[in-house]
């Protein structure tokens, strides 16, 4: 049934989220350390698990592949809801601050994804 | 707009979000064939007419949330508030793999410091240069140059000027945009094709909303790799800027 798909995917939310909001009380700040990583890797490994006991039948799966295609539309909806009116108006030191750092690390994506390249030989 | 119209649209909010949504990607994707030729794709193309139109929202509204201050669009405030956007984000983990993600984990961790500290240093120094002498202001700025919300954390947890505050995240909101532009524009001259560079990448960038979108451009199967180190950044950003990075700030201002 579609509707176990989206419930497994809702336990792997909330359990992850739980898990983000007390790693950040536990380390004293006001903010959700990792609660979507920690939802993912437990959506990955439970559906590992269920497919292994053949316990996903396609129509579970719908559940969670029906959200995973609304991702985009659910991204442009908050590109729409972005603060852009502020982002041009915080002056100068507003732009500058948010796009030199950000370009400098735009050049650091081939250093650290090259790094892992002596491992991968075989391909 | 007569008022019983616009109530029955605030009513039903939700749902005319996901009709507008739906016209904007038809709209996009007519845009993608026809006159870029498929050169970008619709999904970039979509993003980018999201953000038009929350620069309209905003200048209509003067709110700060773009399009969803709009009455009759509010719903857009659900459709693509946090709640929807990480729980969508999460159910592309269906198409991640484990191995690739333990494989490349050290790398992503790697990627997620160099990112906060990278970041907060070149931030810094960008506020200096521009006459920033506090280690206060000097901190939130670079802070909000990580994030949007890492900024307004660390400057309250310092102490720091509300005008301050709010030059940080308009840095962070900026920030964010360019990724979500500047991501499918770059993403063949850096090498973002693989999932471990979508680890790096998501690491460096740690911008959830930027990410977010600038992979759903750039390729939705990089999606869950990005997504997973972005959302460690803000949560480290938070720890380390008001913290020792601020440290590191007083000692160098002294």
């Amino acid at each position: 049934m579609t509707i176990y798909g989206l419930g497994l995917l809702a336990a792997c939310f909330l359990a992850g989220q739980l898990i983000g909001e007390v790693l950040g009380r536990l380390i004293g700040i006001d903010a959700n350390v990792g609660g979507v990583g920690f939802a993912m890797i437990l959506l990955i490994l439970a559906n590992d698990k269920l497919q292994r006991k053949d316990l996903m039948p396609a129509a579970t799966q719908q559940g969670i592949l029906f959200w995973s295609a609304l991702y985009i539309p659910v991204i442009v909806a908050m590109s729409a809801t972005q603060n852009v009116v502020g982002a041009f108006s915080g002056g100068l030191m507003a732009v500058v601050a948010g796009t030199i750092p950000t370009a400098a690390m735009f050049f650091l994506i081939p250093v650290l994804s090259r790094m892992r390249q002596p491992k991968e030989k075989k391909s | 707009m007569s008022t019983w119209l616009e109530t029955f649209f605030v009513q039903n909010g939700l749902i005319v979000a996901f009709l507008t949504v739906a016209v904007i990607m038809l709209v996009a994707s007519f845009i993608s064939r026809h006159l870029t030729k498929k050169k970008i794709p619709d999904s970039a193309v979509a993003i980018v007419l999201g953000l038009i139109l929350a620069y309209v929202g905003g200048k209509i509204s003067s709110g700060n949330k773009g399009i969803a201050d709009v009455s009759i669009f509010s719903g857009f405030g659900l459709m693509g508030g946090a709640m929807f956007r990480d729980f969508a984000v999460v159910s592309t983990a269906m198409g991640a793999s484990f191995d690739e993600i333990r494989k490349s984990g050290l790398i992503g961790l790697l990627s997620l410091f160099i990112g906060v500290a990278g970041t907060f240093a070149v931030g810094a120094g960008l506020a200096v240069a521009f006459g920033y002498t506090d280690a206060k202001s000097i901190t939130t700025i670079a802070a909000g140059a990580c994030t949007f919300i890492v900024g307004p954390i660390t400057g309250a947890a310092i102490g720091a000027e509300s005008h301050i505050i709010a030059i940080s995240i308009a840095a962070g909101v900026v920030k964010s945009i360019l990724v979500t532009i500047a991501t499918p524009a770059l993403a063949r001259s850096i090498g973002l094709n693989n999932s471990q560079a979508a680890m790096a990448y998501g690491g460096l960038m740690g911008t959830t909303s930027g990410v977010a979108a600038g992979l759903a451009a750039t390729d939705p199967k990089l999606v869950p790799y990005g997504a997973m180190t972005a959302t460690f950044y803000t949560g480290l950003g938070c720890l380390l800027c008001p913290s020792v990075l601020y440290y590191l700030v007083t000692l160098a201002t002294r």
